[in-house]
């Protein structure tokens, strides 16, 4: 599955994108955020607050309890602040 | 194609011409164009670095243009939205939308600005004399998407 990072969260983070394999039971956008916070200290820290973290799946905004589909793209931002 | 997202500088009455030419049932065209300003939170702003989505800020603009041409009787849109370093004064944005009558064209316009500041996929960083910083959201542009909201 492939992770792409977004603003502060990608520089936090260190990397732009990342292709994972979270184990089966990481059926949904919420249970995939608390997985990657355990990939590392700088991933707990940029994904500590869920309130500032949007996510989109296939480029769609979704919430948090929209469920995952292998090959899916998940993209993870903090609030968008274009215009 | 009615959305552009470009690194480039736009030319608002190139733009504003090309939209009308030989369309001759357009009443009025309302035209949005949002600029970099030099202060931000009582600090100075050098610049500005838009980064956004490719591909999904596209398609979300694409949508919200379908929202708003679903909403009023719109003989056009276009929604051009730059990426990349911007100094103050350059143009960030152009939403241009043009109706038979101007009701339509004013609350189109608005509508899309308040949605795009809330869907389009791009992050401001800002350049100022303590160092760069991402521009926090506003709920108050939460606030102006929601009175649309239907």
């Amino acid at each position: 599955m492939k992770i792409l990072y977004f603003a502060w969260l990608r520089t936090k983070i260190g990397v732009a994108s990342e292709t994972v394999e979270p184990p089966a039971g990481v059926a949904t956008v919420g249970a995939l955020v608390d997985w990657l916070k355990t990939r590392s200290p700088q991933h707990a820290d940029a994904l500590a607050n869920s309130k500032v973290v949007k996510v989109a799946v296939n480029q769609e905004h979704v919430p948090y309890d929209h469920p995952l589909s292998p090959g899916d793209e998940v993209a993870l931002f903090p609030p968008v602040t274009g215009g | 194609m009615t959305v552009r997202v470009q690194a480039e500088d736009f030319d608002v009455g190139t733009e504003h011409a090309a939209l009308t030419r030989g369309k001759t049932a357009i009443g009025g065209v309302a035209l949005f164009v949002g600029l970099v300003r030099d202060m931000a939170g009582g600090q100075p702003v050098s610049a500005m670095t838009l980064e956004h989505y490719p591909g999904m800020t596209e398609k979300q603009l694409e949508a919200i243009e379908a929202e708003a041409r679903r909403r009023w009787p719109l003989d056009d849109v276009l929604i051009i939205h730059r990426h990349g370093r911007l100094e103050p004064g350059d143009r960030i944005v152009l939403v241009a939308t043009a109706s038979a009558h101007r009701d339509a064209a004013f609350e189109s316009c608005r509508f899309l600005m308040d949605w795009l500041k809330t869907k389009a996929p791009f992050w401001k960083l800002e350049a100022t004399p303590e160092g760069e910083r991402w521009v926090a959201a506003k709920e108050s542009d939460d606030a102006a998407a929601a009175r649309w909201a239907s």
